[in-house]
């Protein structure tokens, strides 16, 4: 699983030299736009969140001075419980991520380097949840959920569709079949028993595994909508996303600027999982994530 | 799907045999029986329990649920009332389909695709080919292009609406130019609109898949090709397009996927409006579903749009495989 940027830099040096420099410029603008246009609307978003009066000019996307402000933030905090819902959003993707490491490591433990009967339909499930459609099970899920367990407005609900990342367990299972089989017949032979050696030998030598699997199981919950959408009623339970959403579609013309109430609090929403992304970003390699993909 | 197919190169099954002797050294026949039918960990059964547990509840009984509401008459009761859910055969299935609603809804999913899938395929190889051979700045563009994927849609979606708005910042780059009436309330321009904003959004993944596609192309191919004469661009249609015809299948089979579930995008930025312009299934089957409290037809025009999503994954997958 060769990293993208260290497997791509030494073809680049010789067709520097055999290239035209028009064409390696030519491509360096074209990456450029590219990132230009991917970046404008985050920066639409901080300059929109602190301005004082909404101004969609050219030059209201500079950040002018006199019209600069912290306001929409406070504006955004009275109408819905920044503290709070941040609070419930944490909480949710807490419980996910919490679920998808210690169940996830069990089965993909379990699938790497046990061997029991039914192993091969525990895989395949892992396998067919992934080709399993959200939108299918949306209603039925709700009802279920919100009708039959009585789970609406509770953490419980929000958690249960996410608990366990089958890509997770994924990355798990890829990470412990790297392991060398002597490693495990050693512990064996020193006489501890399976469930010691999964926490005290397995886990340990799978550390980078499970960052890679928390960034990855991370993003979902953080982000997601539709779920907490459905299952919360009560405000004081929902999530900053559906807070958030409520907030943009009716009572932010309470507001003085409500765009810019809406913006300050996309930027709460944003940051925490721009930044965690900014801190681990070697993490977030087309080889980790695609390995439900690659295999 | 591909997924099923590319992730099983190895058997997750070990081979029972060869392996040492059992833990419990020699036992009684009945016991080695017992153990013989288990495996050699029972203890993995165990393990993985909880997981089997959480697929069942949350996708395989939901799913069979699913399909026994889309042909019963079920309605929301009061907690507790018993009341029956007769069988109504196809009923549900012809209502969807004879709703104007639900078809323009489908149809707002094929425009989406025209507009989406084409232009993750080309800006795609365009931005990964490039990453793939700049030198300076990779770093920084990798992570331009992905910081997109990893924000909440709530988030990006209310800088979206601050550009593209009446006055926004867009409109006011384009003056005279502008679309009227504009973006968000064009019938013909919102759902190209909505597939602009989730390429942008998904481009940064399909541009990994691509780069990590790229380092399959085998080089001496690019050296052999270039020994007898051929320039960047051909080189680029006969050996890197080639090269990578199957992460190109894979990028047109999950960006049809993602089409199936478009919901927040068209809630948040015109409520399936106007006039239904950008109303989606997963959007129809909201309203229908929970709000008006019909879910058996929820159902069943999430197990059309399931049936429609394959159907149009198959065929991508013929035209994609056979394409070059």
């Amino acid at each position: 699983m060769a990293t993208t940027a260290t497997a791509g830099a030494p073809r680049t040096s010789r067709t520097d030299r055999t290239r035209p420099r028009l064409l390696v410029a030519g491509r360096f603008a074209v990456l450029l736009v590219g990132a230009f246009l991917a970046l404008v609307p985050f920066y639409s978003m901080v300059i929109g969140a602190l301005q004082e009066e909404r101004d969609t000019t050219l030059l209201g996307m500079l950040p002018l001075p006199s019209n600069l402000t912290l306001e929409n933030f406070a504006g955004v905090n009275d109408s819905i419980d920044l503290v709070q819902s941040l609070l419930n959003s944490l909480i949710m993707t807490a419980g996910v991520v919490g679920c998808t490491l210690v169940l996830g490591l069990m089965v993909g433990y379990a699938l790497s380097v046990l061997s029991f009967r039914g192993q091969g339909l525990v895989f395949a499930l892992v396998l067919l949840v992934q080709a399993i459609p959200f939108q299918l099970l949306m209603v039925p899920l709700y009802v279920m959920v919100v009708r039959y367990f009585g789970l609406a407005d509770s953490y419980l609900g929000m958690i249960l569709p996410f608990a366990v990342n089958s890509v997770a367990v994924l990355i798990f299972r890829q990470y412990f079949l790297q392991i060398p089989r002597d490693v495990f017949d050693a512990a064996r032979i020193d006489g501890a028993g399976e469930l010691r050696i999964l926490v005290s030998v397995a886990v340990p030598l799978v550390r980078p595994a499970i960052l890679t699997a928390m960034l990855v199981t991370f993003i979902g919950p953080w982000n997601e909508f539709l779920w907490p959408f459905l299952v919360t009623k009560d405000a004081t339970m929902q999530p900053l996303a559906v807070s958030l959403a409520n907030f943009s579609q009716a009572n932010s013309t309470f507001q003085e600027n409500p765009m810019g109430a809406v913006l300050a609090g996309a930027c709460v929403l944003a940051v925490p999982a721009v930044v965690l992304f900014l801190l681990f970003q070697r993490h977030f390699t087309s080889a980790n994530l695609g390995s439900a993909v690659k295999g | 799907m591909t997924t099923l197919r590319d992730a099983s190169p190895r058997s997750p099954v070990r081979a029972t045999g060869g392996r040492g002797p059992h833990r419990g050294g020699p036992q009684r026949p009945r016991g080695r029986r017992l153990q013989r039918w288990l495996g050699e960990h029972p203890l993995g059964a165990l393990l993985s329990a909880p997981y089997t547990a959480f697929v069942v509840v949350v996708f395989l009984v939901p799913f069979g649920f699913g399909v026994w509401m889309s042909v019963h008459d079920f309605f929301f009761t009061a907690p507790g009332v018993q009341v029956p859910h007769p069988f109504v055969g196809l009923e549900n299935f012809q209502q969807v389909l004879a709703d104007p609603a639900v078809r323009q809804a489908f149809r707002n999913l094929l425009v989406f695709l025209v507009v989406n899938v084409p232009l993750t395929v080309v800006l795609g190889l365009l931005l990964s080919t490039g990453l793939d051979a700049v030198a300076r700045w990779k770093g920084f563009f990798r992570v331009a292009y992905y910081v997109p994927y990893v924000t909440a849609s709530v988030a990006t979606l209310a800088a979206w609406i601050f550009l593209f708005s009446g006055n926004g910042v867009v409109n006011q780059l384009l003056g005279g130019l502008a679309p009227d009436p504009t973006w968000l309330a064009n019938q013909g321009l919102i759902m190209p609109l909505i597939a602009v904003y989730v390429t942008w959004k998904n481009l940064g993944f399909y541009v990994l898949l691509y780069l990590a596609g790229l380092q399959n192309v085998p080089r001496e191919l690019h050296e052999a090709a270039e020994m007898d004469g051929a320039g960047a661009w051909r080189r680029f249609r006969s050996v890197t397009l080639p090269g990578l015809r199957p992460v190109t299948s894979l990028v047109v089979l999950l960006s049809i996927i993602t089409t199936g579930q478009i919901f927040t995008e068209p809630y948040l930025l015109t409520g399936g409006g106007p006039n239904g312009a950008s109303m989606t299934p997963a959007l129809l089957m909201y309203q229908k579903g929970i709000q008006q409290g019909q879910p058996d037809v929820a159902a069943a025009i999430g197990m059309i749009l399931v049936i429609a999503v394959m159907v149009v994954s198959l065929v991508s997958r013929r035209l994609t495989e056979r394409k070059g």
